[in-house]
C-alpha cells in the first residue's frame, strides 16, 4: 500500500447500456446489479452442441455470463444455499465463446484471467461486449454477499451442482476489475508486457535445463539435448 | 483407543475451518506483501483479499468459491489404535468429507476424469486422498485437512546434476512467470519446492512443502534454510504481484524438502498454495481429548531421518 494510488469504482447494471460500457476504462473497480447467471462448458456444450432451449430470455433478462461454479447447495425443500462465489478461468472457453456471445447477447463475461486481445478484438468488439475479471483470485465471501437472491438454478439434473445455470439476483456485487475495453484492449497483456522489461534481471546468471522437452522447441526431430 | 465418533466429529469441524479461516501465519505473511507493495492494482488485489478473510469468519461462508480438493494427512503415535480400525477411520473421514460438502457449503469439485460423473459431495474414486504418517511413541492421531485449490502453479521437471543450483532457480522462475500471468496460480502464495526422490515423491514433498509448513517455518537444514530465503528474495524480484499485474508480491514463502534420489538426477517440483491456504489441524487423544491447532508440524526430525534405524529421544521413551 506504499504509495499506490486507488482506482476508480463503478456501479453497473447485468444489462448496461453501450454508454456505459463506452465510458469503463482498463483497471476501473466495477460493482454489478441486476440478474447474472453463470455458464462454462457444460452449459455451451448443451445450449450449442446440443442445442438445448436457454431456460431464460437472454439479453433482455441479464447480458452478463459469469464463469463460476459456486460453492452451494440445494436444500431438501429445493430453496438455494449460496455460500462463496468465485470465477474459474476463461481461457479455456474460447471455442464455445464467439458463438454464445452472438446467440446470448451477453455484454459482459466475468472470469477469472481474462482472454487475449486476439479474442476481445474478434468477437467481444463486434458483440459490443467487454471483460471483468474477478479479484484475487478468491475473494468468494465478499462476492457472496453480493448475492441478494438465488433465483433459479437449471440444468442442474443435467450438468451437476458445479455445471448447472445458477441464476442470480446481484446486489453491489463486486469487486470486479475492467479488463477488456470497447476498443478491445487487454488490461493483463498490458501488464504483462511492462513486466517483461524487468524479466531478464530476474533470470540474470540462472542455467536453462540440459534436457530440454517439447514445447520449448516446436521442432519435433529436435533430440531436446543441451 | 481413539473413540471414531470424536474421529469424525472433529474431521467435520476441521473441514469448515479450513474453508472459512485464513491460517494466522499465512495471514501475517500477506499484511508484510500488502505493507510494502507499491503496484496500485496489485494493492487494492491484496487489499480487497484482507477483506474477504474478515467476511468469511463473519460470514461463517467459504473465504472461496473454489473450494478445492479437500485430501487428508493423517499421523499417528506409535501406540495408537483407533476403534474399528484402519478402515472405520478412512470411512469416517469419508464422510465427513461428504457431510461438510453439502453443511458448508463447499463446491463439489470432484468428478471423474473421463464421464466427469459429480456425485455432489467431493467423493469419489481415490477421493478425498487420505496420506499416512508415524511418530515413535504416544497415543494419539493428527487429522490434518488441506483443501488445495487451482489448476495452475504446479509442475515437475527433471534436472540433473550439472544443471546446479542455477538450474534450479530457472525452473522456480519459469514456474512462477508461466503461471503469474494473469494470476493463475492465486499469487502470493506458499510456495512448496520437492528436490529428488523419485519423480512420484519428488511431488510428493513439494506439495507437502507448501501445504505442510508455516510461514516463518525453515528448513532444519541451514543451507537449505539459506535457499528457502534466497528463492522467497528471487521471486520477489520477478516485478509480478497479485493476478500478473505490476508488483512485487509473488511468494509469502518458500518451503523446500529433499529425498534422497537417483545418482545421476535431481528431480524438481514446483507447488503454489494459493491465496486461500486452506489447511487445519487437530489432534485427537484416546480419552477423546481435541486440541486444534494451524501448524500441521509434519515435517519432524523423524520424518527427514537419513538413517536405518532411529534413537528415540528421550522424551519418547518414557512415554512409550
Amino acid at each position: 500500500m506504499a504509495n499506490a494510488s486507488k482506482p476508480r469504482e463503478i456501479r453497473l447494471s447485468t444489462t448496461p447500456s453501450a454508454e456505459a460500457l463506452a465510458d469503463l476504462r482498463l483497471g476501473d473497480i466495477v460493482y454489478l446489479d441486476g440478474l447474472m447467471y453463470t455458464a462454462r462448458e457444460g452449459v455451451y456444450r448443451r445450449a450449442l452442441e446440443d442445442k438445448a432451449n436457454i431456460p431464460m430470455e437472454l439479453p433482455s433478462q441479464s447480458a452478463a455470463n459469469f464463469h463460476c461454479s459456486p460453492a452451494a447447495r440445494i436444500n431438501p425443500d429445493g430453496s438455494f444455499e449460496m455460500g462463496a462465489v468465485t470465477a474459474t478461468a476463461s481461457f479455456r472457453f474460447a471455442k464455445w465463446l464467439p458463438e454464445w456471445l452472438a446467440k446470448s447477447g451477453a455484454k459482459l463475461v466475468i472470469g477469472k484471467g481474462g482472454m487475449s486481445s486476439k479474442d476481445y478484438k474478434s468477437y467481444f468488439v463486434p458483440n459490443g461486449a467487454i471483460y471483468l475479471s474477478t479479484v484475487g483470485y478468491g475473494t468468494g465471501a465478499l462476492l457472496g454477499r453480493g448475492v441478494e437472491n438465488v433465483e433459479a438454478v437449471h440444468w442442474n439434473e443435467e450438468l451437476g451442482l458445479a455445471q448447472a445455470m445458477w441464476v442470480i439476483r446481484c446486489n453491489r456485487m463486486g469487486p470486479f476489475i475492467v479488463a477488456s475495453d470497447l476498443d478491445g484492449n487487454c488490461l493483463f497483456e498490458r501488464e504483462n508486457e511492462r513486466i517483461s522489461k524487468n524479466l531478464e534481471k530476474a533470470y540474470e546468471g540462472t542455467r536453462p535445463a540440459t534436457l530440454k522437452r517439447f514445447g520449448e522447441t516446436d521442432d519435433k526431430s529436435d533430440e531436446l539435448i543441451g | 483407543m481413539i473413540p471414531i465418533d470424536v474421529i469424525e466429529k472433529t474431521a467435520e469441524t476441521l473441514m469448515d475451518k479450513a474453508a472459512i479461516e485464513i491460517p494466522d501465519d499465512y495471514l501475517e505473511g500477506l499484511k508484510a506483501a500488502a505493507s510494502v507493495e507499491d503496484g496500485d492494482l496489485s494493492s487494492f488485489v491484496l487489499q480487497a483479499m484482507l477483506e474477504n478473510y474478515e467476511a468469511a469468519k463473519q460470514d461463517r461462508r467459504a473465504m472461496c468459491g473454489d473450494t478445492g480438493t479437500p485430501r487428508w494427512y493423517v499421523k499417528m503415535g506409535n501406540e495408537t489404535q483407533i476403534e474399528g480400525g484402519p478402515i472405520a477411520l478412512e470411512a469416517a473421514l469419508r464422510r465427513a468429507t461428504a457431510n461438510a460438502t453439502n453443511g458448508v457449503p463447499l463446491r463439489p469439485n470432484r468428478v471423474h476424469p473421463l464421464w466427469r460423473t459429480d456425485h455432489d459431495n467431493n467423493v469419489g474414486i481415490g477421493a478425498p486422498e487420505i496420506e499416512y504418517a508415524y511418530e515413535p511413541g504416544g497415543e494419539w492421531i493428527d487429522l490434518i485437512t488441506v483443501h488445495k485449490g487451482g489448476l495452475f502453479g504446479t509442475d515437475y521437471r527433471m534436472l540433473f546434476p550439472s544443471d546446479g543450483i542455477q538450474g534450479i532457480k530457472r525452473f522456480f522462475l519459469d514456474s512462477l512467470v508461466a503461471f503469474g500471468k494473469r494470476g493463475l496460480a492465486c499469487q502470493p502464495a506458499i510456495i512448496g519446492i520437492g528436490l529428488g526422490g523419485c519423480k512420484d515423491t519428488c511431488m510428493v514433498l513439494g506439495k507437502r512443502a507448501a501445504c505442510l509448513r508455516t510461514v516463518g517455518d525453515r528448513n532444519s537444514d541451514p543451507k537449505i534454510a539459506d535457499l528457502e530465503l534466497e528463492f522467497t528474495e528471487l521471486g520477489n524480484s520477478i516485478g509480478m504481484g497479485a493476478m500478473g499485474f505490476v508488483g512485487k508480491s509473488m511468494v509469502i514463502d518458500t518451503h523446500i524438502e529433499v529425498g534422497y534420489c537417483h545418482t545421476g538426477g535431481m528431480q524438481m517440483s514446483v507447488h503454489a498454495f494459493c491465496l486461500s491456504s486452506r489447511r487445519a489441524v487437530a489432534r485427537v487423544f484416546a480419552d477423546g481429548r481435541v486440541e486444534h491447532r494451524t501448524d500441521p508440524d509434519w515435517f519432524t526430525d523423524y520424518q527427514r531421518r537419513e538413517t536405518v534405524e532411529w534413537q528415540m529421544p528421550q522424551s519418547h521413551e518414557k512415554s512409550a
